[in-house]
């Protein structure tokens, strides 16, 4: 049997850093503003990657103003047009809802590569 | 009206340039031979018959192998006719793929619809079923109502909407864009759904 997969390439991106759940990435946004199109960075942890193939998006959380928050990412989209990885964080859970309910110092990832 | 056979692959979707998700259906259209040519002449009407699948030669019957023995054609699965304007551009034998289309061209899709079974109204024709759940009334919340008035007709007329069948019908969708066509491989990716299961045959035909 045929699959969907064989007729649409996965697309590597060049433009996407390898990254982890658990890390810190800046995210490059197009946004379109008039005419103009300019990049606006979205810089935060990564707290989930999910879905497969065409479907994989990614969530980033960021604390901003004190208050929380989150964009989900398409890998595909072509709105983003490059992930930056700023440090290697350290977890021990592929989803880090769990960052939601807490705040402050508790909230912090720990940096992989520290001692 | 011309168009081309194909088989459903598949559900995906794609990115546009600003970044919108497109939902498209991945149909592999063709390569279909020619193995007919009906023209007004003889047949009284025009038309072409397009063949598209590999079969082996045991699963089909003699007369219908003798046939394609007869025209030197290697044999087909899937036989279904389209009319067409004319037919002097067409001859038995030629090889007709998915660049009959163009990108961004609006197309139907015909299919056979997947079988839903025994249903009853409210799926099958959208009832609303009757309302209400007091007054006593606990066991006719997905029921069709009246039929139909008494004495004057004494009968139920044809046509009444009823439980029944459903789904395993030809079944045509409308104004489905053509997204994207990948040449070399016959490849259409129409923008939407299309009637039919994964695997299942499917007409694409021009507007």
């Amino acid at each position: 049997m045929k699959s969907i997969y064989d007729f649409i390439p996965e697309e590597k991106r060049e433009d996407f850093a390898e990254f982890n759940v658990g890390d810190r990435v800046r995210v490059h946004v197009r946004v379109i503003e008039g005419d103009k199109e300019r990049l606006q960075p979205f810089e935060g942890d990564v707290i989930s990657i999910k879905g497969g193939r065409e479907n994989r998006s990614f969530t980033v959380r960021k604390i901003s103003g004190g208050v929380g928050v989150e964009r989900i990412f398409p890998f595909n989209t072509p709105k983003v047009a490059k992930v930056e990885r700023i440090r290697e964080g350290k977890v021990r859970r592929a989803k880090l809802y769990y960052l939601r309910e807490l705040s402050g110092r508790a909230a912090k990832i720990k940096d992989k590569n520290l001692r | 009206m011309l168009g081309i056979l194909g088989k459903k692959i598949g559900m995906s979707a794609i990115y546009d340039d600003s970044g919108n998700r497109i939902p498209v259906t991945i149909i592999e259209a063709g390569p279909c031979t020619v193995t007919a040519v009906r023209s007004t002449e003889i047949n009284g009407y025009n038309a072409i018959q397009l063949g598209f699948g590999a079969v082996k030669e045991k699963s089909l019957t003699k007369p219908v192998l003798g046939d394609f023995k007869k025209k030197n054609l290697t044999p087909v699965r899937h036989l279904r006719e389209f009319r067409v304007d004319s037919v002097a551009e067409y001859n038995i034998g030629d090889t007709i793929g998915a660049n009959i289309f163009t990108e961004g061209e609006i197309i139907k899709v015909a299919g056979k619809s997947k079988g839903k079974g025994f249903q009853g109204v409210m799926r099958r024709h959208g009832f609303g079923g009757v309302g209400g759940t007091t007054h006593g009334q606990s066991d006719r919340l997905r029921a069709p109502g009246s039929i139909g008035a008494s004495s004057y007709p004494s009968r139920v007329f044809p046509g009444q909407k009823m439980a029944g069948r459903m789904g395993n019908q030809r079944f045509t969708a409308l104004n489905l864009q053509v997204v994207k066509i990948i040449e070399d491989k016959n490849i259409v990716l129409v923008k939407g759904a299309v009637p039919g299961a994964v695997n299942s045959i499917v007409e694409l035909l021009k507007n």
